[in-house]
């Protein structure tokens, strides 16, 4: 972007200029509104402006807001912010504060950047189907060099927890920076002459934005990223059960400890899921597993062929069928989480209601797999199955009825091994493997097709869509085999099939490899 | 009116002479009306004047203390129409719109009105929808003023100039015999500020007393030759009034030095964008006083060519800030030069862009360019030749999504767009005509239904050419706000009439709900002044339409799917037309939220749903959020290195509508959603009917764990 140069602001000297940018329905009015009774009550003439309409509905907004001290004649305030012009920007949520540096609305010289650091995700980002999540660490980065100053919390996070919203909490932060010439006690006044039933709470999430935005300065000081989301390590918790199992769980675990050091750390956490699963021979299976991929791997690349397979073994082992959602549904942890997560005081009840829609092939799936491929080769009958049992229910899993049927379903645990399910899974499972595996010596294509088995999520039609994605990039694969670039190519068409739904960027990839064989 | 009540804002209205107003434009324009004598006054709601709609339907007490007539009109041509009021009988009337959109509507009313010429003052006030933050087509509503001949105000954006703007219409309008239009820009309607009251003044004729004294003058009718004789007037007469006054009572501005080789003419409304540009090259302090002259055209039609030129004399270049397109201003400007033989240089568009609003930045751009030309030796050294030096922001825009607005939280229209989309998917593709209000989101991914709007009330009219139908039946959406604007006629009627074979589908969410929750006829709400309560389905029939489905309960994606399919596939003949029904949620939440708590305050049995995603049970594949786009359906990366991508996730500001529920139920997507409903203060048996379950799952679960590993902790 083109500016000019460092113009003297002699003209607007004394004039404090503040952008909020949010997202409609945070709020942002209410905000304005302190901020100008602020000013006000305290001896200055002030201006807002904003442009509501249908921006309010989630859009990205702006509101903007100028003051002086009074004095005998009135200021010619400006109606919007200009670039290069504005001394505090509060951003509402973070990428919001990534807009306000595109559009030049934060600069080293002036700019006091307060910002929200937690993330209200744009319909792009979350629409995709794989992981589309804007980088929050690049805003970071960006806001580092353009803001003279920057204060970045959670003041969602600080308000929620206060059973308040942002922009008490945000106004909290702005008290906490220290930029407006007016006293804390000023702005508690100014949330209480706004009066409403709300005011006290606002004023607890005003003081805990106070608080976020003294520590998240004192962080910004300290160099560390602020702003920063990411899966961590994963920290794994003891293991309890009876004794017999735990002896069992233990070899195995000392088995997956016994891996190459790039491996066992995966292994360890994919061993616990399989074995969460089903039980230790599950797991047992499961190492065995790695073992023949071991085998076939080279410690000169890191074991990273195995340490991927750990990954998307053990995914493809803990597949999601109907025993696995309704054992899930049941563990006992569960209803004390969502009932924390309600807020529900003590005395109320949570009643807690399943939308569940299973098919013809879920509830063949749980037939034995001789029996079930029988039927599932017959489209008649699965047409009457589907029929009796195909259609949405709604289970009350906290009521008697509705609990005692997910219990008995998740009780088929032992069963599982023999359903038509298992028998499919396992036999994609070892194709896959086996695929992947005869693409060695191209030691990064045979990883790709590793991390191919990623697009296999999902119920249902997604999942039928999933399968056919996968189906296609693992041709893909084949297509390049023998070219330098296999790999790159792989990984191309895994991030294609992730792009979209339908797999249009999948099909681009797939026309563009087939130009050049 | 559902979403608030304006009761706050309706004490200032009250406020008498000397009292202080603090607050927006909008609402400091509505109390202008009332201390200029306004006899009756009309509208018709939408970004930026819907509060002075909402404000005067609030202040029902007070207009009928004063005997004003207040109108909320079915559209705009109706508002502008009322004004007819002001053409025999000397009552000052006013009515609201916004524009352009709202004044190609009154287009029609407007012209007739300035044929006729009014005795009355008349006065409409219309909210310029431009530049950022707009939701309609960027255009001017200038062009308007020039064709019809009624005069056009543009005041400076601040409280007592835009008030006094008000007054001065009034007159300028009685005084010309023509109706005037005081155009406020989208900011300015929503700026905050001062002004010093005046007393509310009674009409000096009242709307009800005028109807005791019937009045008519056939040589006010637009006919012939009476139209020919309105035209001659305009010119000979009412423009040189209006010319006369405009000078006379200095409705333009000056301010600056008497002499300078440069000056710079404005529109009122860039004044402040103006100063703001000379502030900050040091050629203005914070009062506005400036070293360059400025002409400040409060009126900016008619242009008055002999103040315009008395002004420019002696100056050797002339600036004029006009924003938007085609640049009527300048060409005018540069025309009264020419034909003046004057040797003064003429810039504007060539060191401003043609097109968008004039922003902080263009508008420094460009006067800095315009004085780099014309008088170099008034800017500071800096400025001429800048030296910039600052460490380089790495690049975001290709980091920073878009966000363009969308359904809110817990919208009923979400679940008919999903609907639409699982019907696609069964039917394939269908050309789709949309109309104006929210459902206008849904043309946005995720749902992507619906490729054009024609205008408000014409979504079904859009789909004329294809009204024959073929292998699969066109589609049109349109919104109850719509419906009654001018939709029924313009589009149903159109439809019946030419035997459309096309489908309809109405979003009736009970308000005018993409402009504030204005009530409409089929508002299910009591409203003390308005008859509401009149169903669509019974207008449809009204007008011939036989093939009519009601969903009450929009949630319902299911049902909805299957009656979008029905209608789509149906032998029946003639338009087919859907009503989807369901309170819009904004609305409902801001009535029942405070409703809700008070209940629970008060020890009342309450249940309250929200919605949840298990995090295990999510595979992350996000097809549950490509049919719904609700805000608080968002992403959650767990912390679990296994798992690459991030799954679903429901916020705290779920509402418990229960779409995506409902839809991952209708797609057969996936059993993570479940409801959680609490119930606040439960009675004494579902409480032990509870605790005798909690019991039992207790017992059953322990006796599960006590048989297998657990690696939860």
């Amino acid at each position: 972007m083109t500016r000019q140069g460092p113009v003297p602001a002699a003209g607007t000297a004394g004039v404090i200029k503040l952008a909020i940018m949010a997202v409609g329905g945070q709020g942002g009015g209410v905000l304005t509104g302190w901020i100008e009774d602020l000013a006000r009550a305290n001896g200055h003439a002030c201006q807002a402006t904003s442009v509501a309409g249908v921006s309010q509905r989630t859009g990205a907004t702006m509101y903007y807001i100028e003051m002086a001290p009074a004095g005998e004649r009135t200021p010619v305030f400006a109606l919007m912010p200009a670039a290069g012009d504005v001394d505090i920007l509060i951003a509402a949520e973070w990428m919001e504060a990534g807009r306000a540096i595109i559009r030049g609305f934060v600069t080293p010289d002036r700019t006091v950047l307060i910002a929200s650091t937690h993330r209200i995700h744009a319909v792009s980002e979350k629409a995709q189907p794989g992981d589309g999540i804007a980088p929050a660490e690049e805003v970071a980065a960006a806001a580092r060099v353009a803001a003279r100053a920057v204060i970045a919390a959670d003041f969602d996070a600080a308000a929620v927890a206060e059973g308040s919203v942002i922009s008490a909490a945000l106004f909290g932060g702005l008290a906490a920076a220290g930029v407006l010439p007016f006293p804390r006690a000023a702005f508690e006044a100014a949330i209480r002459g706004s009066g409403g039933r709300g005011a006290e709470a606002s004023l607890r999430a005003f003081a805990a934005g106070f608080e976020a935005a003294l520590a998240g300065a004192a962080a910004e000081a300290g160099g560390s990223a602020a702003a920063g989301a990411g899966a961590g390590a994963g920290r794994l918790r003891a293991v309890r059960g009876p004794a017999r199992l735990v002896a069992e769980w233990d070899r195995l675990a000392a088995r997956a400890a016994a891996l190459p050091a790039p491996v066992a750390g995966m292994a360890a956490h994919g061993l616990r899921k399989v074995v969460d699963f089903q039980d230790p021979a599950y797991g047992a299976d499961y190492l065995g597993r790695l073992d023949s991929v071991l085998a076939r791997d080279d410690p000169a690349q890191g074991w990273l062929l195995t340490r991927e397979a750990a990954r998307h073994i053990a995914n493809a082992m803990a597949y999601d069928d109907v025993i696995g959602v309704a054992d899930r549904k049941t563990r006992g942890q569960r209803f004390a989480r969502i009932r924390a997560e309600t807020g529900a005081a003590e005395g109320a009840l949570v009643r807690v209601t399943e939308y569940f829609h299973p098919r013809a092939e879920e509830i063949v799936g749980l037939f034995p797999a001789g029996l079930g491929a029988r039927i599932a080769a017959s489209p008649r009958r699965m047409d009457r199955i589907g029929r009796w049992f195909g259609r949405g229910r709604r289970v009350r899993s906290d009521g008697v009825a509705g609990f005692l049927l997910l219990h008995a379903l998740a009780g088929l645990r032992g069963w599982r091994r023999r359903t038509l399910r298992h028998a499919g899974e396992v036999a994609h499972l070892e194709a896959w493997l086996d695929a992947a595996l005869d693409f060695l010596p191209d030691y990064g294509l045979a990883v790709e097709a590793i991390r191919a088995r990623r697009l296999v999520k999902g119920y249902s039609d997604t999942h039928a869509r999933g399968l056919g994605k996968f189906d296609r990039v693992l041709e893909g694969m084949r297509m390049v085999r023998g070219r330098e670039d296999a790999a790159d190519w792989g990984r191309r068409l895994i991030a294609a099939a992730l792009k979209d739904e339908e797999g249009k960027a999948l099909d681009g990839a797939l026309a563009t490899v087939r130009s050049f064989l | 009116m559902a979403e608030r009540s304006f009761r706050a804002e309706v004490e200032h209205l009250r406020k008498g002479a000397g009292e202080i107003f603090t607050g927006e434009g909008i609402l400091a324009i509505t109390k202008a009306l009332l201390e200029n004598g306004v006899g009756y006054v009309g509208g018709y709601q939408g970004a930026p004047i819907s509060h002075l709609m909402d404000v005067l339907a609030d202040a029902q007490d007070l207009l009928a203390e004063l005997g004003v007539r207040f109108e909320a009109n079915a559209n705009e041509a109706a508002a502008a129409a009322m004004l007819a009021a002001s053409v025999h009988y000397p009552i000052r009337g006013a009515c609201t719109f916004k524009g352009p959109v709202g004044v190609n509507v009154a287009s029609d009313a407007l012209a007739n009105l300035s044929s006729s010429g009014v005795t009355g003052g008349a006065l409409v006030i219309v909210g310029e929808d431009y530049g950022e933050g707009s939701s309609i087509m960027q255009e001017r509503t200038h062009a308007f003023a020039m064709k019809s001949q009624f005069w056009l105000l543009d005041p400076r954006p601040d409280l007592p100039s835009i008030v006094k703007a008000v007054g001065d219409g009034f007159a300028l309008s009685e005084a010309s015999n023509t109706p005037v239009m005081l155009m406020v820009r989208i900011r300015a309607c929503h700026v905050t500020g001062s002004f010093i009251c005046r007393d509310n003044v009674r009409p000096q004729l009242s709307v009800e007393k005028a109807l005791s004294a019937p009045r008519s003058d056939f040589a006010r009718v637009v006919l012939p030759p009476m139209s020919y004789a309105h035209e001659i007037d305009k010119v000979k007469n009412r423009r040189p009034a209006a010319e006369r006054f405009v000078v006379e009572r200095g409705l333009n501005e000056t301010f600056g030095p008497a002499q300078s080789k440069v000056g710079i003419v404005l529109q009122g409304g860039m004044y402040n964008g103006v100063v703001r540009a000379l502030q900050r090259l040091g050629l203005a302090d914070l009062y506005g006083d400036t070293q360059v002259p400025l002409l400040v055209l409060n009126v900016t039609w008619p242009l008055v060519a002999s103040e315009f030129l008395d002004w420019a004399a002696g100056k050797e270049a002339v600036l004029v800030v006009e924003e938007g397109q085609p640049d009527f201003i300048e060409t005018q400007l540069g025309a009264f030069l020419y034909r003046a033989g004057a040797t003064v240089r003429l810039h504007g568009k060539d060191v401003l862009p043609m097109a968008g609003e004039y922003t902080g930045q263009v508008m420094l751009d460009g006067l800095t360019a315009f004085l780099k030309a014309a008088a170099p030796e008034l800017l500071p050294a800096q400025v001429r030749a800048p030296n910039l030096d600052r460490p380089p922001v790495p690049d975001l825009t290709r980091t920073v999504p878009i966000r363009p607005p969308g359904f809110c939280t817990g919208c009923p229209e979400r679940p008919i767009f999903a609907a639409m989309k699982l019907v696609e998917k069964e039917l394939g593709k269908h050309q789709i005509s949309a109309d104006i209000g929210c459902h206008l989101f849904g043309a946005l991914p995720p749902f992507e239904i619906g490729g054009a709007t024609m205008g408000y009330g014409l979504g079904p009219a859009a789909n004329g050419a294809f009204d024959g139908g073929g292998e699969r039946r066109p589609v049109s959406i349109i919104g109850d706000g719509g419906f009654w604007h001018n939709g029924l006629s313009s589009s149903f009627t159109n439809m019946v009439f030419n035997r459309s074979d096309g489908v309809a589908l109405i979003v009736d969410n009970y308000y005018s709900a993409a402009t504030g929750g204005q009530d409409l006829m089929s508002s299910r709400a009591k409203n003390p002044t308005k008859a509401t309560g009149h169903p669509i389905a019974e207008a449809l029939k009204g007008v011939g339409v036989g093939w009519i489905r009601q969903v009450d309960r929009t949630y319902d994606v299911g049902r909805m799917r299957d009656v979008l399919r029905e209608a789509l596939t149906t032998q029946a003949e003639g338009p087919k037309v859907v009503i989807a029904s369901s309170e819009c949620m904004l609305n409902r939440q801001r009535r029942e939220r405070p409703l809700r708590q008070q209940a629970i305050r008060e020890g009342r049995r309450v249940e309250a749903p929200r919605f949840g995603v298990d995090e295990d049970i999510c595979t992350g594949d996000h097809a549950c959020i490509r049919l719904s786009g609700c805000p608080s359906l968002g992403l959650k990366r767990l912390d679990d290195p296994l798992r690459d991508d991030p799954v679903a996730h429901i916020d705290t500001s779920c509402v418990g509508c229960g779409n995506c529920g409902e839809v991952a139920e209708a797609a057969v997507l996936c059993p993570s959603f479940y409801e959680a409903r609490v119930v606040h203060n439960p009675g004494r048996f579902e409480a032990w009917r509870a605790r005798v379950a909690a019991r039992l799952r207790g017992w059953l679960t322990a006796r599960r764990a006590a048989r297998r590993l657990d690696f939860a902790g």
